[in-house]
């Protein structure tokens, strides 16, 4: 017998007079549960530390010395434990803690949003007294307060049960709001001048287990009673978090999350919570426009199609590109490759706008998912931006596992993180020099410490030293000043580390889809190359096509007659603001497939075409880990736009080809049957994983082979560049959310202090930062979490872009920092 | 009549030819410097102690039953025995928030017998292998926290707390800190918290109590101040001679503090388990009888927590177990005596008030019941009591507390003592020590709370006319 066996692997308690089998150090509440015994309570929350404050699941527990009322939300089960939820005892003590809760509790449910969905109405209605017995004045607060700008607090309905604030402070690591005073005057308030700006205020929310925390979005839109739902997968970022679409009178109202265990755990950034307004934005494209003597005006799908097959037909393909289709649901992603490479027979196809990572690096790097990233005792690798502003969900995630479960978080980031506080060893390379810090990361765990890229070979062995378990490289671009050649390099040198997997931090809602569904050079869906040939296609192009950078290029001079834009806005994103006016400008005709017009859309297009939003289609959507779920329908699109889909197939029936697509799930059933990793995507596998989605893995992609690239040294005048994106940005999108478009920060530049004195300059002053490539024009910031001798500049803020400073083709960007 | 008196500068002390464990020195006016602790057997007992096994000075406290002195009563040298083995670190904190009301005799020990406190802090450390102790004194006591740290300053000067003290290889840090004012942080686990630097609220206990998982989740001993000043007498004089005062349960002796309607208020040290209420209260060497001759309606016998005595109890000694099987307990030794004169209503709500203030604002039952209590009790002495109201009381206790709340016996209406420690529905005391002022007189000035609501005994409040005319006044 072994030690294993020699344990007993369920504990048996008695429940009501029923033996149950629990499992081992489980809360008794949830054994319970589990058991078909809901014990009613208002603080516990399954994803956060119990404390026992609402005593509303005390229940009565007989360990063995009598039994003796017990919060269930702290109490583990123990071997021979019995348990009592519904004697007299019990009932009296819960009916006690209801009333309690409720004689300071305003009656203001028929103007409550909660009211309909409100767990202390419905205990109220289930179990409570029909008569008050207070006849005092209740409690009296100030009604809403906002504690940020999209969150208000009623203090007067708060219950105290510490949800919020504990979300604030162990799950987001933002402590700013919390319990002040004492007694019977308890509540939750922001510090002074202080308010509840978290990324993640939404969640706390969505956990408010009464109506005292509402959001603006949807304060007074919708009673729960008039709401339908269904489960689908947010947009925003490539987290693919699970939500629950909530809409009424056709249109889209509120998202929730959903817990599931492999993703999100039931929290959304808010950007993913609230990003639904943008959907509902009058400014949403309702019918297809045509530039006529330089101005959009609105036409007919009929004109609109005709110009576009106008202007697609009997060109060389070699001379069509589409830029974007991050957006797209994976069954329009499909059928776009499907249009492009087999029908139009072009492979200048990328949906990625040079500011992320070569397909090589990640398909045919090992891949790690969310939850083996999160293993207690591993260690997680950052080589890439900042996940609180670019992946938030994962940010959570990670957050939880370094600080209760012991993974061990190394960054090799150019400035400091939203995990560096919590970060075991946070290690700053020059910017353009991570490849020589993994390498010597890499050396000093088999021994050899160096100095590399600025950093001390002490910390670095020290971080070496660190490393336990299996290791997780979360890898995406930290900078778009700096090349991605340089982190390819550093993702093969950290390939060398035993049992490594990469975990891809590629921003954009579906990337992982499109590049699954082989919207990038050189590739087809299913994790393929051109070489592996696609039997459902009419052709395949035989060379590697062109990637962003190389398209714009080739539209600058002339080179390009079509230009796809399907949902991109190169203006903005592309890192070389100048490569991408004189791209667009220099294309022949540009056909935008938009769902609202941004600034490449306005300035450049010659045709749009209205799409349809994620909740105005079914699909499904592919997130980082490569994990498939489910995208549904819950309103329909606003005035004729059209799923992407469809307008691939309508073009290809115009051009004489039939790409044989009916529906989603005819798309699916032929991406089942062309793709090689899809090969267990059936619609049985997809219903199973309804909350978890369904994981697909495997890849016919090669290992990305080293650039030999070196980054120049610069001069003792310049800084170099650091261009990282913040969670809150001039996106067309977030600008389009009317209670997010605000929340930008406009543009700054930010140094290490000890840079200021060379510079004669002071935080606040504004200054003029001068690259090879352009200028502009911000005030200074200072922080001693970017690196002497580094600039930091946000991607796309309100003010001025920093793409307008960044050349495409230089793997670094120095500029110079002036007093304007 | 015996010539001792209140000592002037321990404000509040009364010498008698009571035992002096741990008031020896009070008499002096110099009692908290070093030069005058040195004088009088001071850090004696640490060196004996040094001279000894850890283990055998453990041993030592065990023999002795040093009490808990805070309010549980529990057995110091079997507390420190819950430390689970190899857990290090371990800490050692020292409970100086009193702040039940009535007490007020660990401030004595603290402002006038400082090294003493030291002294005590150092063996328990050396007997369990601590090297690092956390004083936490109540933010309301500077004169404390001063004498303190000046004896702190000198300790470590002087080499008795520090790396190496007295040349051996035990070595000890001290750290005071000051509490910001609550009551709740006199719990021990709410006392952690604050000492965190969280907001000072209590954890649940079971399954895990501080000695297991305290102060940073480590193993913790957390004592109270009287407690610790016992142990340098104990190990000068050893168990047997400590063993010689007081009772075989509860030994040694024992600080209590008196307040009230009685004619010298203070603080005294009395025989643990020997002495009874009555000689207290009105013994010579004592408190010397109730003011003006009055009557004896209540006394508190062991802090607010503390269910209430009556007459018929005065000749109970003071020894906690004897109290608790009555229907009490001897808690921090607060002894709060109210005579004839005194409305049972409105004490009650006086102690109520002060729970209900003091919540910390955790548990519902204990946030939400005490200050509806409060409100209650206050409505009844402003005249718009209603006949449902006592029952109401009564109920809303039993939410917080349930079932039979602690109370002494009445033999007037033959009724027995329900023994301590009640059932709670919170976390901590705190709430179900607001119910005892309102079990204690509703059992017994039932009447009393039925003359203020049916007979409106005092002027009712009367709502504004309705008429829209000025109304005359006077």
């Amino acid at each position: 017998m072994t030690a294993v066996e020699n344990e007993k692997s369920t504990v048996t308690v008695t429940l009501n007079g029923v033996e149950i089998e629990a499992n081992p150090g489980e809360l008794l509440i949830d054994a319970a549960e589990r058991h078909g015994t809901y014990i009613p309570r208002f603080c516990y929350h399954s994803r956060m530390k119990s404390v026992g404050m609402c005593r509303m699941c005390l229940v009565e527990v007989d360990s063995g010395r009598g039994p003796a009322l017990q919060p269930s939300c702290m109490i583990p089960v123990g071997e021979g434990m019995t348990v009592d939820t519904e004697s007299e005892a019990t009932k009296k003590a819960q009916d006690g803690v209801l009333e309690f809760l409720l004689i300071n509790h305003p009656l203001d449910c028929p103007v409550c949003d909660k009211g309909g969905e409100c767990p202390l109405q419905d205990q109220t209605v289930a179990f409570g007294p029909g008569e008050s017995r207070f006849v005092e004045e209740k409690r009296h607060y100030e009604k809403p307060i906002p504690i940020s700008d999209t969150v208000y607090l009623d203090r007067e309905r708060c219950i105290l049960c510490d949800r919020c604030t504990r979300f604030a402070d162990d799950v987001a690591g933002d402590t700013l709001i919390h319990f002040m005073d004492r007694g019977n005057s308890t509540q939750v308030n922001t510090f002074p001048d202080e308010p509840f700006a978290s990324y993640f205020s939404g969640n706390t929310v969505q956990i408010c287990p009464v109506g005292a925390l509402t959001a603006k979005p949807y304060r007074f839109k919708a009673r729960p009673w008039d709401l339908e739902e269904t489960i689908s997968t947010a947009w925003i970022d490539s987290v693919g978090s699970r939500v629950t679409i909530q809409s009424s009178r056709n249109q889209v109202l509120r998202l929730l999350g959903v817990d599931a265990d492999s993703v999100n755990w039931g929290w959304l950034s808010d950007k993913e919570r609230f990003g639904f307004e943008a959907l509902n934005s009058e400014d949403r494209l309702t019918a297809p426009m045509v530039r006529v003597d330089g101005r959009l005006e609105a036409t007919g799908w009929a004109p609109a199609l005709a110009a576009a097959t106008d202007a697609l037909r009997d060109v060389d393909p070699a001379r069509i590109g589409v830029i974007g289709g991050a957006r797209l649901t994976n069954e329009s992603q499909y059928a776009w490759t499907k249009l492009a490479k087999g029908v139009l027979g072009t492979d200048n196809v990328d949906a990625q706008l040079g500011d992320g990572l070569p397909v090589e690096a990640v398909l045919g790097l090992p891949r790690a998912t969310i939850n083996q990233a999160c293993t207690p005792g591993r260690t997680v690798i950052l080589v890439g931006p900042d996940p609180k502003e670019d992946l938030g969900a994962l940010f959570l995630r990670l957050r939880h596992a370094v600080v209760n479960d012991g993974t061990t978080l190394i960054e090799l980031t150019p400035t400091r993180t939203g995990l560096s506080t919590i970060a075991a060893h946070s290690l700053h390379p020059k910017p353009g020099e991570v490849d020589l810090l993994a390498a010597a990361l890499v050396d000093a765990v088999s021994g050899d410490a160096h100095d590399a890229a600025g950093v001390p070979a002490n910390a670095i062995a020290a971080a070496a030293a660190s490393i336990s378990g299996p290791v997780t490289v979360v890898l995406g671009r930290a900078s778009v000043a700096e090349s991605a050649a340089v982190t390819v390099d550093a993702a093969i040198a950290l390939s060398q580390l035993e049992g490594v997997g990469f975990l891809s931090a590629l921003r954009r809602g579906n990337v992982h889809g499109a590049l699954d569904m082989g919207m990038a050079p050189g590739l087809l869906p299913g994790r393929v190359p051109l070489r592996a040939g696609c039997d459902a296609f009419d052709q395949v192009p035989t060379e590697v096509g062109m990637d962003t950078i190389a398209m714009l290029e080739a539209a600058a001079s002339g080179d390009l007659d079509v230009l796809v834009l399907l949902g991109s806005d190169p203006l903005s994103d592309v890192p070389d603001a100048d490569l991408a006016e004189r791209g667009l400008a220099g294309a022949g005709t540009v056909i935008a497939v938009e769902m609202l017009p941004n600034a490449s859309t306005l300035t450049h297009a010659d045709l749009v075409l209205p799409a349809a939003a994620p909740t105005e289609v079914d699909g499904t959507f592919t997130n980082l880990e490569g994990r498939v779920s489910v995208a549904e329908q819950k309103v329909t699109p606003p005035g004729t736009a059209r799923a992407d889909w469809m307008i691939a197939a309508e073009l290809a029936l115009r051009l004489g080809a039939d790409l044989g697509v009916e529906s989603p799930e005819s798309i699916r059933a032929e991406i089942a049957v062309v793709s090689p990793v899809h090969a267990k995507l059936t619609e049985t596998a997809l219903a199973d994983g309804r909350v978890e989605g369904v994981l697909i893995s495997g890849s016919s992609i090669e290992a990305p082979t080293a650039s030999g690239s070196t980054t120049p040294a610069n001069d003792a005048y310049s800084l170099r560049l650091v261009a990282a994106r913040r969670m809150y940005d001039n996106g067309t999108m977030l600008q389009a959310s009317a209670s997010s478009a605000g929340l930008a920060a406009s543009v700054k530049v930010t140094l290490n202090p000890t840079d200021f004195e060379k510079l004669g300059l002071d935080a606040g002053t504004v200054v003029k930062v001068i690259s090879g490539r352009g200028e502009l024009m911000a005030p200074l910031a200072a922080d001693f979490g970017v690196p002497a001798g580094s600039a930091m500049i946000p991607t796309n803020a309100p003010g001025s872009n920093v793409n307008t400073l960044i050349d495409a083709s230089a793997s670094v960007t120095d500029v110079r920092v002036e007093r304007a | 009549m015996p010539t001792y008196d209140y000592v002037p500068h321990a404000p509040g002390y009364v010498d008698n030819d009571g035992p002096k464990i741990v008031t020896s020195r009070f008499v002096h006016e110099d009692s908290h410097t070093l030069e005058r602790y040195e004088a009088t057997n001071g850090y004696e007992g640490l060196r004996r102690a040094l001279d000894r096994t850890p283990a055998d000075v453990h041993e030592e406290v065990r023999d002795a039953v040093v009490l808990g002195r805070g309010g549980a009563g529990f057995p110091a040298g079997v507390k420190w025995g819950f430390m689970p083995p190899g857990k290090f670190p371990y800490y050692l904190v020292v409970n100086g928030d009193e702040s039940e009301p009535g007490t007020y005799k660990d401030r004595l020990l603290m402002e006038r017998d400082p090294h003493q406190l030291i002294e005590g802090c150092l063996i328990t450390c050396y007997a369990l292998g601590l090297s690092q102790c956390f004083l936490y004194v109540r933010g309301e006591m500077p004169a404390a926290q001063e004498n303190l740290a000046q004896a702190l300053n000198e300790a470590y000067a002087k080499g008795y707390v520090g790396k190496n003290i007295m040349g051996t290889e035990f070595s000890v840090d001290i750290t005071l800190t000051w509490g910001a004012g609550a009551y709740i942080v006199g719990e021990e686990t709410a006392l952690i918290e604050s000492l965190e630097g969280n907001r000072g609220m209590p954890r649940l206990k079971p399954p895990f109590f501080p000695a297991a998982i305290g102060l940073y989740g480590q193993p913790t001993i957390v004592n109270n101040v009287e407690t610790l000043s016992n142990l340098p007498w104990l190990l000068v004089n050893g168990f047997e001679q400590y063993k010689a005062h007081g009772s075989e349960a509860s030994p040694g002796s024992r600080m209590v503090a008196v307040s009230g309607h009685v004619n010298r208020p203070g603080v005294y040290e009395i025989e643990q388990g020997v002495t009874t209420f009555r000689d207290l209260l009105y013994g010579d060497n004592f408190c010397r009888g109730i003011r003006n001759d009055n009557e004896l309606k209540m006394f508190v016998p062991g802090g607010g927590s503390a269910p209430w005595f009556f007459p018929e109890q005065l000749d109970l000694p003071l020894e906690g177990r004897t109290v608790g099987a009555e229907g009490s307990m001897l808690g921090s030794g607060a002894i709060m005596v109210m005579d004839e004169t005194t409305d049972a209503v409105k004490a009650a709500l006086r102690l109520v008030r002060f729970y209900a203030r003091e919540s910390c604002g955790k548990c519902t039952p204990c946030r939400e019941g005490t200050t509806w209590e409060e409100r209650i009790l206050q409505r009844i002495l402003d005249g718009e009591g209603r006949p449902s109201d006592i029952d109401k009381l009564l109920d809303i206790a039993d939410n917080i507390s349930p079932g039979p709340y602690p109370v002494a016996a009445d033999p007037s209406q033959g009724l027995d003592a329900v023994p301590f420690p009640p059932k709670q529905t919170t976390i901590c005391p705190l709430g179900p020590s607001s119910v005892a002022p309102i079990t204690s007189t509703i059992r017994r000035f039932r009447h009393e709370y039925e003359a203020k609501i049916t007979k409106r005994d005092s002027i009712p409040v009367m709502a504004a006319p309705m008429s829209s005319d000025p109304v005359e006044v006077g």
